[in-house]
């Protein structure tokens, strides 16, 4: 669904990305962990097309996207939640669902969505009419995911759904991560909580100082001492 | 004993804030406006004489153009202090189309027709094709606000204003009789004789009430209708987070243009009423600085995004230094001082991003 080739990305003189290659298939949720300015974040942000690559290729399904502007790559089913959520403070909750459904035009389908995600967040649907800047940091982080699933995802890119929030809200977020791609969407999750992507993910990336140490089955990399190690802070 | 039963959570029909919906919700606001247009222009000279009449066709304006320029700086989230330029492009083109098309109509430069005549009806065209000119301006102006942020972008602004302020004074003498503007050359009419730095004098005075607060009308429910459809939450999508916007597939580029392009619509429109009000000669100066900034005051005073708390600070901003003439050399101090109370105070305007009834509505539930 998702193959990157060879893509290098810089800030300025600086190399974030030196060559990465990856694929994400139909139904898969994969992962892509690795400590701080591994280069997860650049990834992702070049897939959207916020940042634009030196060089690489990126094709979604099968048509080459690199070095398009952002919000024709989300008109196309590629959904990015960036770190730090990004929700509307000054907007309602509603406001903001609505927003996620903006390029689209089907109404029954947009309903169905909005049913959907606040099914799948019962949390959002208390909140409809509050100002989003008011929701707590877990509530936004819902959020974030509920409006991205309202611009019907075929590929959903999570950011770091993890940053700041307690443990027990991780799982929950975790879990509907995993509800949402056996609904069958296609998930890509940037995780610095490197157990809690593994124990959620089909396959995984490791990232380091912008290339691709390791990557395979989670299970296995779980498992793997060299992960063990550097990740999940076993002895 | 009566049990007491928890109050039941506020129906989702209750707490939905009120929104025009359907084709009626759309006329009907610009009905109703329209009526009180028609009783403000047949009953206020009347009660409070020419003077007060004056000051309130003032007001309509500042809210045409407090109102506009609030898409951009209060929804949008861009910053721009050019807005008197819009409303000078405007009006100039306003005034070019009664002044001298007058004369190739009717043969006169002077006022044609009577209340709803051809003359006004000459005057209301010509502000709307203002309007549509300095939207132009809007466009190309709005183009670098793709690539520049706050500072830099407000730099822009301020200097479309400036730049046009001074390319007005280089224009030349108004032709003032009919044998003048026959005898008129090519080179005369390019650039337009406009009048230079003494100002466009002998503009037909059309302006009054009536059209003054029908363009107030279409210009506030324009505003509300945009605030609250999907275009509208887009461009404040723009302001709140840019990324977020884009991953909403929101294009934001196309937002912050269409911003400039429709208030700068509004703001020419606003130039054409002020061009043709009576006791007023426009000129180059308007165009500048001081003009657009008082705007600016206005938006922030009232909130961002805050349509009536924009209308609100426009009708008490310039009522007040009317109101205290006396003191009119002061007028900057309290301005300055007023901000900067309001800085420390209420930093988000009187009214936030809300409007008015919000509070009230808070209250009463």
């Amino acid at each position: 669904m998702l193959s990157i080739n060879d893509l290098s990305v810089s800030y300025g003189s600086i190399q974030a990305l030196r060559g990465i290659s990856l694929h994400v298939e139909a139904g898969e949720i994969v992962t892509l962990i690795g400590g701080n300015g591994a280069g997860k974040s650049t990834t992702l942000r070049t897939v959207s097309g916020l940042l634009s690559p030196r060089s690489g290729q990126i094709q979604f399904e099968g048509q080459a996207i690199q070095g398009q502007p952002p919000h024709l790559i989300a008109q196309r089913g590629l959904v990015h939640v960036p770190e730090g959520r990004g929700i509307f403070a000054n907007l309602t909750v509603e406001e903001n669902l609505q927003l996620g459904a903006y390029f689209r035009h089907d109404k029954a389908g947009i309903r169905t969505d909005r049913e959907r995600a606040l099914t799948l967040f019962p949390r959002v649907r208390e909140r409809l009419q509050q100002q989003a800047g008011t929701l707590s940091g877990g509530e936004q982080q819902m959020l974030a995911i509920a409006r991205a699933l309202l611009s019907r995802p075929k590929l959903l890119m999570l950011d770091e759904p993890s940053l700041g929030l307690a443990p027990q809200i991780v799982q929950t977020i975790f879990q509907v991560i995993r509800e949402i791609n056996q609904e069958g969407t296609t998930i890509l999750l940037v995780e610095q909580n490197a157990s809690m992507a593994l124990q959620v993910a089909h396959r995984a990336y490791v990232l380091e100082v912008g290339c691709i140490q390791m990557e395979g089955d989670a299970k296995a990399l779980a498992a793997s001492d060299d992960v063990r190690k550097a990740y999940l802070g076993a002895h | 004993m009566s049990v007491s039963h928890p109050m039941p959570a506020a129906s989702p029909i209750a707490a939905t804030p009120f929104r025009p919906t359907g084709p009626l919700m759309g006329v009907l606001p610009l009905a109703i406006g329209i009526v009180v247009a028609v009783l403000l222009h047949v009953i206020l000279p009347g009660f409070v004489g020419p003077y007060y009449s004056r000051i309130v066709i003032d007001i309509g304006i500042a809210i045409i153009l407090a109102v506009s320029l609030n898409i951009v700086n209060g929804m949008t989230g861009q910053f721009s202090i050019g807005h008197a330029g819009f409303m000078t492009v405007g009006g100039y083109t306003a005034g070019l189309i009664t002044y001298y098309g007058s004369y190739f109509i009717w043969g006169t430069l002077g006022k044609h027709g009577v209340f709803l005549g051809t003359g006004e009806w000459l005057f209301a065209a010509s502000c709307i094709v203002g309007g549509l000119v300095a939207a132009g301006a809007g466009y190309i102006v709005g183009l670098p606000s793709l690539r520049l942020r706050g500072d830099y972008l407000a730099i822009v602004t301020l200097g479309f204003g400036e730049i046009l302020r001074v390319v007005l004074q280089q224009t030349g003498k108004v032709l003032d009789d009919g044998a003048a503007i026959r005898a008129a050359g090519w080179s005369q009419w390019l650039p337009p004789p406009v009048g230079g730095a003494i100002g466009f004098d002998g503009i037909p005075k059309y302006t009054n009430l009536f059209w003054v607060y029908t363009f107030v009308t279409i210009t506030v429910v324009v505003a509300y209708r945009l605030k609250h459809s999907s275009l509208g939450r887009a461009m404040i999508s723009v302001r709140e987070d840019e990324i977020a916007a884009q991953a909403m597939g929101v294009n934001i580029a196309r937002q912050k243009v269409l911003a400039f392009v429709m208030a700068a619509f509004f703001a020419g429109v606003a130039g054409g009423l002020f061009a043709h009000e009576r006791g007023v000669i426009i000129s180059p100066k308007d165009a500048g600085f001081q003009r657009s900034f008082d705007y600016v005051i206005m938006t922030v005073l009232g909130g961002r995004g805050s349509i009536s708390g924009v209308t609100l600070a426009a009708i008490i901003l310039t009522a007040l230094p009317e109101l205290l003439r006396d003191f009119e050399q002061y007028r900057l101090i309290v301005f300055a001082l007023l901000l900067i109370v309001m800085m420390i105070v209420r930093p988000q305007g009187l009214f936030g991003i809300h409007e008015i009834w919000h509070f009230w509505r808070r209250r009463s539930r």
